[in-house]
């Protein structure tokens, strides 16, 4: 055998090298948004539980009754009662001020996005396999850049929660524009439209639907990694799966993951509904 | 007898190539290669070459080809859908290949709207919202544009149909929603591209007639794009011929299908029929002698025994068209010492517009045997049509 002393690329020394280099530079900022975050958790998180459970229960069973139908509100009343039933509402509230903010501001950065990639070829040359490799990275990875720059909690749940969720929202904000016909956007160029007239009037009304298509998705994501990020503090039914592993409670862990899958089926039925609406005449 | 009316829009040298390498492709072109040949040696298309014409204000223009011919490239380069290779294209002293991006939109706000082969209405908007789009970019305000298109939709036919979705209605009336929101822009030209080829032939036909009645009550200047020839005779004031990518031929239907400019053209021309077409002005003969209203009915006997006529057309100082005498009155009045014609004035003579055509001629000469006056829109004597003439025309229609 031969021994070749290749040395070994100090890969993983210059990532940290460059964090260490990106928190201490940006410490500030990192500051401000974490204060900004935990603000927004809080405010959410106690309207949501100042509001009495029956009144929200209520509230959402509405929501599936008008959006879907009601099929959608029985299960509803069905999930959400056994929730609240197995004493998971208050970990329940927390999950869903997560995956609400998160989404929220993964969408207010991927629309943006998503429309400088539907116009720009370049931009969409760039983005593309940026976004490849962020999909195909393990969920979790996402959550060892976040503890350095927002250290242990529900903060850095939502920071890598919402870089993880996002892809699905570029792509099918790029999609749906570039999927609007040919003709139509022809058309709105015959009659002297600017790029920004073309994009409200024209392009974004007709993409909606598949725009939506990517937020439900973007949701589902957030809602998936939110529960991993209880790994490194995110408060909420992730936590109750984490601490059921610890301490080898089998049945305490299934307990918190239907409660997991009754929300993901929930957030997916409205979102879909939402998606797939078609204007009425 | 072209009046000649104001050009509204100057072609000049018009070329374009889908390529990557345009001036390669000019210069084979400038070295006489045509289309097919520089397709082959450069891999590029020569979209259209050296296009020269054109557009008078108000007229309807037909812009004609068979498939692949270069017409909805043309109509496109026009208002920059397609860039221009080269050459100019002027409307209103802009020389539009020249346009800045900014001065561009303001010149297709300004001057140009367009309907489409396949409609390419929002289908997220309204009939009314369609109609009001072109308005809406502009920026006019809410008020003047809901009138506007109203008006527009009005004109189509589609009033009671506002607040309809386009996926509601038929083909026909999508295209009418088409031609409102066209219409409601008050763009000073409308562009047509293959704009009725998607509908049904009766549909259409329909349509072909409303647009001309529309055309000739707005005086809207219209290029209209086909590759029908009989849609193209039926509705134009004037066709331009195109074959890959190249003029053949401009003029009249009736000069096109008379004088084809080439065996393509004439080729082309085949199976149309023309007694559609071949008009009243064509087949007339001028007149050989006119009574004058004031002439005595002996000047008038006289005037009709030296031409060997048995009725002649009585006009005024202007030459307008009073009606028809004939010689058995004439005589008669002559004999018994009358002293004036305006009495035996008979108002039941066949009269026609210069366009009317063959076809229609020939069914007026039933009746009685006057020749047909052929009277312009003054109603003055253009000249008549007589049976023998209409005959002759129908029989070489036949015979080509
Ligand atoms: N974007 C394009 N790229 C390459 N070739 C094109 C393009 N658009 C049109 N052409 C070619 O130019 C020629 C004229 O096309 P077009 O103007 O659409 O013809 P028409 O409208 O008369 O059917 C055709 O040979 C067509 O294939
Ligand atoms: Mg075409």
């Amino acid at each position: 055998m031969m021994d070749f002393d290749i040395p070994r690329i100090p890969l993983g020394d210059w990532i940290e090298g460059g964090l260490d280099f990106l928190t201490s530079e940006f410490s500030g900022v990192t500051r401000a948004i974490s204060r900004t975050t935990q603000t927004g958790i809080s405010l959410l998180n106690d309207g949501l539980m100042w509001m009495p459970i029956w009144a929200l229960m209520a509230l959402v069973i509405l929501l599936c009754w008008r959006l879907s139908g009601r099929r959608l509100a029985i299960g509803a009343l069905l999930g959400l009662g056994l929730i609240w039933n197995l004493g998971l509402w208050n970990p329940m509230i927390q999950t869903l001020t997560l995956v609400v903010l998160a989404t929220l501001v993964a969408i207010v950065i991927a629309l943006p996005l998503g429309i400088l990639a539907a116009v720009s070829d370049r931009f969409y040359r760039v983005i593309m396999p940026i976004l490849d490799f962020m999909q195909t990275m393990p969920a979790f990875v996402y959550l060892i850049p976040a503890i350095p720059f927002f250290g242990i909690g529900s903060v850095s749940g939502i920071f890598a929660t919402v870089i993880f969720s996002m892809p699905p929202a570029i792509r099918f904000t790029t999609l749906g524009i570039r999927q609007v016909p040919k003709e139509l956007v022809e058309a709105a160029d015959a009659f002297g439209s600017t790029r920004s007239q073309k994009l409200v009037k024209v392009q974004l009304p007709l993409s909606l639907p598949t725009v939506m298509g990517g937020i439900n998705q973007t949701i589902m994501l957030a809602l998936s990694m939110v529960v991993i990020a209880a790994m490194i503090g995110a408060n909420g039914l992730g936590s109750e799966v984490w601490r059921a592993i610890q301490r080898l409670r089998p049945g305490e862990g299934f307990e918190a993951g239907i409660a997991v899958v009754i929300m993901a089926m929930l957030l997916d039925r409205l979102t879909q509904t939402l998606s797939g609406r078609k204007k009425k005449p | 007898m072209q009046n000649d009316s104001q050009v509204k829009i100057q072609v000049r040298n018009l070329s374009k190539v889908f390529g990557d390498d345009p001036k390669k492709a000019l210069k084979l072109r400038d070295e006489g290669l045509k289309r097919p040949e520089i397709l082959e040696k450069t891999g590029q298309t020569l979209g259209l070459s050296n296009i020269d014409f054109d557009v008078r204000d108000g007229e309807l223009l037909v812009i004609m080809g068979l498939s692949g011919s270069g017409k909805s490239t043309l109509i496109r380069c026009l208002n920059r859908l397609i860039e221009p290779t080269e050459g100019d294209i002027i409307i209103g002293g802009e020389n539009i290949p020249r346009l800045s991006e900014k001065a561009l939109l303001q010149c297709r706000r300004r001057h140009f709207s367009m309907v489409f082969q396949n409609f390419a209405l929002f289908p997220h908007r309204t009939v009314q919202m369609n109609a009001e789009y072109g308005l809406e970019i502009r920026g006019i305000p809410k008020a003047e544009r809901q009138e506007k298109a109203t008006h527009a939709l009005k004109q189509v036919g589609l009033e009671g149909w506002e607040h309809a979705y386009p996926t509601q209605l038929s083909g026909g009336m999508q295209q009418r929603v088409g031609l409102a929101r066209a219409l409601a822009n008050d763009a000073s030209v409308l562009l047509m591209d293959e704009a009725f080829s998607a509908l049904d032939p009766l549909i259409r036909r329909d349509m072909q007639q409303e647009l001309i009645e529309l055309q000739h009550r707005t005086k809207k200047t219209t290029i209209f794009i086909t590759h029908d020839l009989d849609e193209a005779i039926n509705i134009g004031d004037r066709i331009i011929l195109l074959r890959d990518g190249e003029i053949v031929q401009i003029g009249t239907p009736e000069e096109i299908l008379t004088h084809p400019a080439d065996d393509y053209v004439a080729r082309f021309i085949q199976g149309v029929d023309k007694s559609r077409v071949v008009s009243a002005q064509r087949t007339m003969r001028p007149v050989r002698a006119t009574a004058r209203d004031t002439d005595g009915p002996r000047t008038v006997l006289r005037k009709m025994v030296e031409n060997g006529l048995d009725s002649i057309y009585v006009v005024d100082r202007e030459r307008r068209l009073l009606g028809i005498v004939t010689v058995d009155e004439i005589d008669a009045a002559a004999k018994s010492g009358q002293e004036a014609i305006d009495t035996l004035i008979s108002k039941d003579f066949p009269s026609v517009g210069p366009d009317e055509p063959l076809a229609s001629l020939y069914k007026m000469f039933t009746g009685n045997s006057y020749p047909i006056a052929v009277i312009d829109e003054d109603s003055r004597l253009m000249g008549v049509v007589v049976k023998g003439a209409v005959l002759e025309q129908l029989a070489e229609a036949e015979a080509e």
